[in-house]
């Protein structure tokens, strides 16, 4: 076992990983922590307290404090009216109620942002119950705070996606062009290495460390966050490993004629960077124009992370994931193929 | 497939009319060279001169413009599985994986051979067995070159290429790589090399090449080049500043002096027999009142060889 060429190079492969312990960070690290990070940025709180203002401008001001105080969700401060105006302008309050002089109130709020827009409702509510009105129907309330809803179950499908996405990319495209630019690729060359094994140990150690950082990552998501994985684990390794295999590729042809650091690290973060803002990582990729959405859908990482996602979240099977299986196919055998035509080998 | 004889007549390495040319620069221009079996060949030039770009074509690992190369009676279009497995290779420059220990490297390159010899083997023949289990990273630079030495010889080649093995390296670690490749050339492979050290030259290679703008424009055993200078001994002087120049028909009429070259800041003769040229020499200058800057004389090397067929300097570095 120890003299087969192929087990020497992926062996090889794992030691000058190994060793190298800022890689290790980027790949195990570094999503944990973003996953930290998120997680508690946008952890279920309780709904926001709604703070308002009353005009303290005459002796209905007090009653009427007082009866929107009632509603727990609102904070009122009864506040002169030159405080109420600039506390409304600095956002501290999201709106001012003034008592008119003998009866009715005015509302002060700007109509186009949603929390003055709560605020109005539920002050309004509270100021015409306080002056009598019921309930017309009667009403049952039921609070559904769903697991997968959050965004940390969002973001976490969208991590793994650029996980595997930076994998292969760097994984691949970095080494191969170092090797390259160090004359090591040459050297090899022209030993009787077949350059099959050598590209087949890049993948297959690929793979391998690509599957110990999804279980790090999701099993500390799963652990930490309770983020549901509602799909079946074969699914879930079969959209991994497809799209593996098309960043693997999209990293062996960035990588196939660069010669140095300097010029391989543009063309990656040059592919890298507008899939980490469309592709839908941080935020969906719905929020971008409709015109956009084909482009948008058809690029490797969207379609990762819209499989995931489906599977995770939703626990979608595999054969309902066909579109996105088909995109992250069609990458892999376009960018092997053209990479293997076009790889210097020197 | 047609498996070359063993008791094959024909030379280990033949190339025939080689040319490569980039845009206008012709590296290698109608190259002619044929290496026996069991010898050990150098080619000695400046830099630039299409040494590399020679030995990487014969390694397969450029394709010539033109020209024909035959490697143990095989060719490259034909017999590269067969012939991959039967050179040792050395470039110029190659950074083996720092992470990786001496012996992992070596245990790498063993693995690429259907056969050839055992790892502690190899590290012992280049003598790193004290580093066996350190980091690449961590090793001098003539033991990074011992080390890529082991790469080359670890398949047991019939035929080795070394292209500028010892450049950049100090005197002590130069010489421990020449032992090193004369006991090699001791067991009867064939070796290639490139360089562009006279001494080193003279000493490993039983025929050499001088290469100059991508030709060989000398041909024969070091000896045999130093010799066609018909003069064994190099003298080089130079006067006081502000003396009066010397013609060379002057200095060519000193007894034993063969040629006489005015070089930078002063003059080089080749001499056949320096006791009689020095005093002639001196006793020359004295009857013009020319005062000696300097002067040395050393016995004829390759070096001169050199200067004398191109008329300039070998290691303008």
């Amino acid at each position: 076992m120890s003299d087969n060429s192929l087990w020497q190079l992926i062996t090889v492969r794992f030691k000058e990983y190994t060793r190298e312990p800022e890689a290790l960070f980027w790949s195990f690290g570094f999503p944990i922590l973003l996953a930290i990070g998120l997680g508690i940025a946008f952890r279920a709180k309780p709904a926001d307290v709604v703070h308002v203002a009353v005009a303290n401008t005459g002796p209905r001001g007090k009653p009427l404090a007082d009866a929107i105080r009632r509603d727990s969700g609102l904070a009122v401060e009864l506040l002169s009216l030159d405080s109420a105006a600039t506390a409304l302008r600095t956002g501290r309050v999201a709106l001012v109620v003034s008592p008119g002089a003998v009866d009715g109130v005015e509302y002060q709020y700007d109509d186009t942002r949603p929390d003055a827009r709560t605020a109005r409702l539920m002050v309004n509510d509270a100021v015409q119950r306080g002056a009598g009105r019921g309930d017309v129907l009667p009403i049952a309330e039921q609070h559904v705070r769903e697991r997968g809803s959050r965004y940390i179950d969002f973001v976490v499908p969208g991590l793994l996606g650029m996980t595997i996405m930076g994998g292969g990319i760097w994984g691949l495209g970095y080494s191969i062009v170092d090797q390259r630019r160090k004359n090591l690729l040459k050297r090899l060359v022209a030993t009787p290495m077949s350059r099959a094994e050598y590209l087949a140990s890049y993948v297959i150690s690929r793979l391998v460390m690509l599957t110990i950082e999804v279980v790090v990552l999701l099993g500390f998501s799963v652990a930490l966050f309770g983020v549901p994985m509602r799909g079946s684990w074969l699914s879930i390794a079969a959209v991994i490993v497809v799209s593996a295999l098309a960043f693997g590729g999209f990293g062996l042809l960035i990588a196939s004629r660069s010669k140095t650091i300097e010029g391989v690290s543009g063309l990656m973060n040059l592919s890298m960077l507008p899939m980490w803002v469309l592709s839908g990582v941080f935020f969906s990729s719905e929020n971008f124009p409709r015109a956009v959405q084909p482009f948008i859908k058809a690029l490797p990482l969207t379609a990762t992370n819209d499989a995931l996602r489906a599977n995770m979240l939703r626990g979608e099977a595999l054969v309902t994931l066909w579109p996105q299986l088909a995109v992250l196919a069609t990458w892999m055998i376009v960018c092997f193929a053209i990479a293997l035509k076009i790889f210097r080998w020197r | 497939m047609s498996a070359a004889p063993s008791s094959n007549p024909s030379p280990a390495l033949f190339v025939q009319d080689l040319r490569k040319f980039y845009g206008d620069v012709r590296a290698v221009d109608g190259l002619n060279l044929s290496v026996a079996s069991g010898e050990c060949f150098g080619l000695l030039g400046p830099n630039g001169a299409g040494k590399t770009t020679t030995i990487e074509i014969c390694e397969g690992l450029l394709a010539p413009d033109s020209g024909r190369v035959e490697l143990l009676g095989l060719a490259w279009q034909h017999h590269d599985r067969e012939l991959r497995q039967r050179l040792g290779i050395q470039l110029q420059e190659t950074q083996l994986g720092e992470k990786l220990t001496v012996e992992e490297t070596v245990r790498l390159f063993r693995s690429f051979y259907a056969r050839g010899r055992t790892v502690s083997d190899v590290i012992g023949l280049v003598q790193l067995e004290e580093k066996r289990t350190g980091r690449v990273g961590k090793l001098s630079g003539g033991q990074k070159q011992r080390l890529a030495l082991a790469c080359a010889i670890v398949g047991d080649p019939d035929l080795l290429f070394l292209d500028e093995p010892t450049t950049g390296l100090d005197p002590q670690s130069r010489r421990q790589l020449w032992d090193l490749i004369t006991d090699f050339k001791a067991l009867g492979r064939t070796i290639m090399l490139t360089t562009h050290y006279m001494d080193e030259a003279e000493i490993l290679c039983d025929r050499v090449a001088i290469v100059d703008h991508g030709k060989v424009i000398a041909l024969g055993t070091p000896l045999e080049l130093i010799g066609s200078l018909g003069a064994e001994h190099v003298i080089e002087f130079s006067l006081a500043p502000d003396s009066a120049p010397i013609d060379g028909p002057t200095l060519r009429s000193i007894d034993g002096v063969r040629t006489a070259r005015t070089l930078a800041g002063g003059y080089e003769l080749q001499v056949s027999a320096l006791h009689r040229t020095v005093p002639a020499l001196l006793s020359l200058l004295a009857q013009r009142q020319l005062e000696l800057a300097h002067l040395t004389t050393h016995s004829a090397t390759l070096e001169d060889v050199f200067v004398s067929l191109t008329g300039r300097q070998l290691r303008n570095e």
